[in-house]
């Protein structure tokens, strides 16, 4: 049984402008230890598909289909019994760290919080727990800046600790919403590392929520690639960098300029990301693709597994340019 | 050839109040930037990278005037920006553009998009009748990618990448001869940032424009530039062709940095060494001694606190401020 499986999880949103669909029948599972990467652009539903499996939807969103952790349904749970498995069972970082910190607590109350709630155990060992995570992600100092507040710490910093506090209960999954994106390259990097630190020391599956290609590379063995909430294609990471089977990943893939090619132009993908609360009937990319197809515009691609991959596309794998 | 905008030994520094000082009590000294000195050539694009809080932005402001330096010159074609008089300064201010990182926030709510290219049009030659001015702004959408038609709807209409388009189309309409980009596509989505990219370096060939071209992301940087100015804490730490930086950087620094860069290759990424910069960015307000990146650097020796290593030139037009500098190839790249 996998870790996480979510099979035709769709995410719709109630607004003044009547309903926007963010994710349309998404199907994946993760397992014990693996890494997965979800790789799309703003609006694509990548982070909304996580939010729902989280319970941490906004008041407007509802989710159907079907999201279980470990055999346990996730989408008809409550609040309360969502608040038992958050943090013990799966636990999420966010791109801001500032924005999820609470800013009028020291570091230490709000690690020890964690602890104090799902363990029951004292505070001052709560703490020393914290500290002991705090030195995982490399803190330097952790014993004495464990007292301080969030605003004390530079952007890197609080990412770490960001970290550090979902790994409290050592979690068997951790979702990790864009948790470099805020960050310079050099911070990334160590971040990075301190996630991959995690992902052998602790065996926590990692699910990495990103628009860069770049540090799914280097991280992740499978990935999934959304666009318009849909899945367009999946599989290992090796095989999607290598052959991609969609013409989105290709052109996404040659849209990014890389630092080991001198290259004259970049190919481009035309037109904008897609408008969610008018999306085409057919393909989602299809008002993009360079590579359309008569029925692409009217039927939308069925998800079809071969082998370890999968992929959403009417025209035929070897044609995918 | 005399250089179209040459900057010597610019310095900029911030006075800070420590929070809670008192009001007689001297105000700190952050320096932003310091004593950073470049050239850029007519057609030239200089790209500069560097962590936040290298003085990046810092750099552009004071070249196009908004922030005042408190050491070194700027000359732009020869003319001291310090010493212009109110005429001068006008003509500058028409010759340097800059293109903004938000693009919505860089444009007025309540401006239509034909008002807000035309602005800077009116403004510096009031004179142009109103058909002309309509024909230019419509003329410029068309070449930055915007359907004419456009013309009367509001930015809030139209998505990152159109935003960024009307910005450009504003920064060109007095046909600049510098055009400098702040982290123009780092908001953008992947798809929308190449199409972007492609348009920069197309008005940059065909209307023979200088650029300086900011960005914290040096694959872009480098995709875009003929020259890199790569910047730690306010200071040059190395200059170079980008083709050379990449492949063949001499400063631990841009070692450091080019090795950060991720590379979309799982097979390559696997295999690349990752030696991690370890520790953050010193205060500004409080610079180490001697070289400024001697905390961080992993070949430090005892003398780096000592004095600031000068920018040595160690080949044609390529600079490096380390004396033990050493060429150094971190990534294989290929054409």
């Amino acid at each position: 049984m996998s870790l996480l499986e979510i099979e035709d999880l769709s995410v719709t949103f109630t607004t003044a402008d009547g309903d926007v669909n963010a994710v349309n029948g998404v199907t994946f599972n993760i397992d014990k230890g693996e890494t997965l990467a979800i790789v799309g652009e703003s609006g694509s539903g990548k982070s909304q598909t996580a939010f729902a499996a989280m319970g941490l939807l906004a008041k407007n969103g509802r989710a159907s289909g079907i999201a279980r952790f470990d055999g346990k349904d996730l989408l008809s749970m409550s609040q309360r019994e969502f608040n038992k498995i958050r943090s013990k069972d799966m636990a999420m970082i966010f791109q801001d760290p500032m924005t999820s910190l609470n800013p009028y607590l020291r570091v230490s109350e709000q690690m020890a919080e964690v602890l104090m709630l799902h363990q029951g155990i004292s505070k001052s060992k709560a703490v020393k727990e914290a500290v002991r995570l705090l030195d995982a992600v490399r803190i330097p100092d952790a014993a004495t800046r464990v007292t301080m507040y969030p605003h004390e710490f530079s952007g890197g910093m609080r990412q770490r600790i960001m970290i550090a506090m979902s790994l409290l209960c050592q979690p068997r999954l951790l979702i990790a919403d864009e948790p470099t994106t805020a960050l310079d390259v050099t911070v990334q990097a160590q971040i990075m590392q301190v996630l991959a630190d995690v992902r052998q020391d602790f065996g926590t599956a990692v699910i990495l929520i990103t628009h860069d290609l770049g540090i799914v590379a280097g991280f992740c063995d499978r990935t999934l690639v959304m666009y318009g909430g849909q899945i367009m294609e999946e599989g290992p990471t090796d095989n999607i960098f290598a052959d991609p089977a969609h013409p989105y990943t290709s052109g996404l893939l040659k849209a990014v300029p890389r630092l080991d090619k001198d290259e004259a132009t970049l190919a481009t993908i035309a037109g904008e990301p897609p408008d969610m609360s008018h999306l085409p009937p057919g393909c989602p990319f299809s008002p993009r693709c360079a590579q359309i197809l008569d029925n692409c515009r009217a039927q939308r691609p069925a998800l079809e597994t071969t082998g370890q991959r999968r992929r959403a596309c009417h025209l035929p794998v070897k044609e995918v340019a | 050839m005399t250089p179209l905008l040459s900057v010597r030994n610019l310095s900029v520094t911030f006075d800070v109040r420590r929070p809670g000082s008192w009001p007689w009590t001297p105000s700190l000294k952050l320096h932003a930037v310091s004593e950073v000195s470049f050239d850029i050539q007519p057609g030239e694009c200089l790209g500069i990278v560097g962590e936040s809080g290298s003085g990046k932005s810092t750099i552009a402001r004071a070249v196009v005037g908004t922030i005042p330096s408190s050491g070194g010159n700027i000359f732009f074609e020869d003319h001291d920006l310090a010493n212009m008089d109110t005429r001068q300064r006008r003509v500058h201010r028409r010759d340097v553009q800059m293109i903004f990182q938000d693009p919505l926030a860089a444009l007025n709510p309540r401006m239509t998009v034909g008002e807000i290219i035309a602005e800077p049009l009116i403004t510096h030659e009031p004179n142009t009748p109103r058909k002309e001015v309509k024909a230019r702004v419509g003329e410029l959408m068309e070449r930055v990618g915007l359907l004419p038609n456009l013309i009367n709807r509001y930015p809030h209409e139209f998505s990152g990448g159109q935003c960024q388009r009307i910005g450009i189309a504003r920064a060109l309409i007095l046909r600049p001869k510098l055009i400098i980009c702040d982290e123009p596509v780092s908001a953008l989505d992947v798809s929308v940032q190449a199409q972007v990219i492609n348009l920069l370096m197309e008005l940059r060939r065909d209307m023979g424009l200088s650029m300086i071209f900011i960005a914290h992301d040096l694959s872009v940087v480098k995709h875009i530039s003929d020259r890199v100015l790569v910047l730690y804490l306010g200071r040059v730490m190395e200059t170079a062709e980008s083709h050379k930086l990449t492949t063949a950087p001499e400063h631990p620094y841009s070692q450091a940095l080019i090795s950060s860069v991720p590379i979309p290759d799982p097979v390559l990424e696997r295999a690349r060494p990752r030696p991690i910069l370890e520790g953050e960015l010193p205060s500004p307000l409080r610079p180490p001694s001697g070289c400024v990146f001697r905390t961080r650097c992993s070949k430090v020796q005892p003398d780096c606190a000592q004095a600031r290593p000068a920018l040595e030139n160690v080949s044609d037009r390529h600079f490096v401020a380390c004396p033990y500098h050493e060429a150094q190839q971190v990534l294989a790249v290929s054409g």
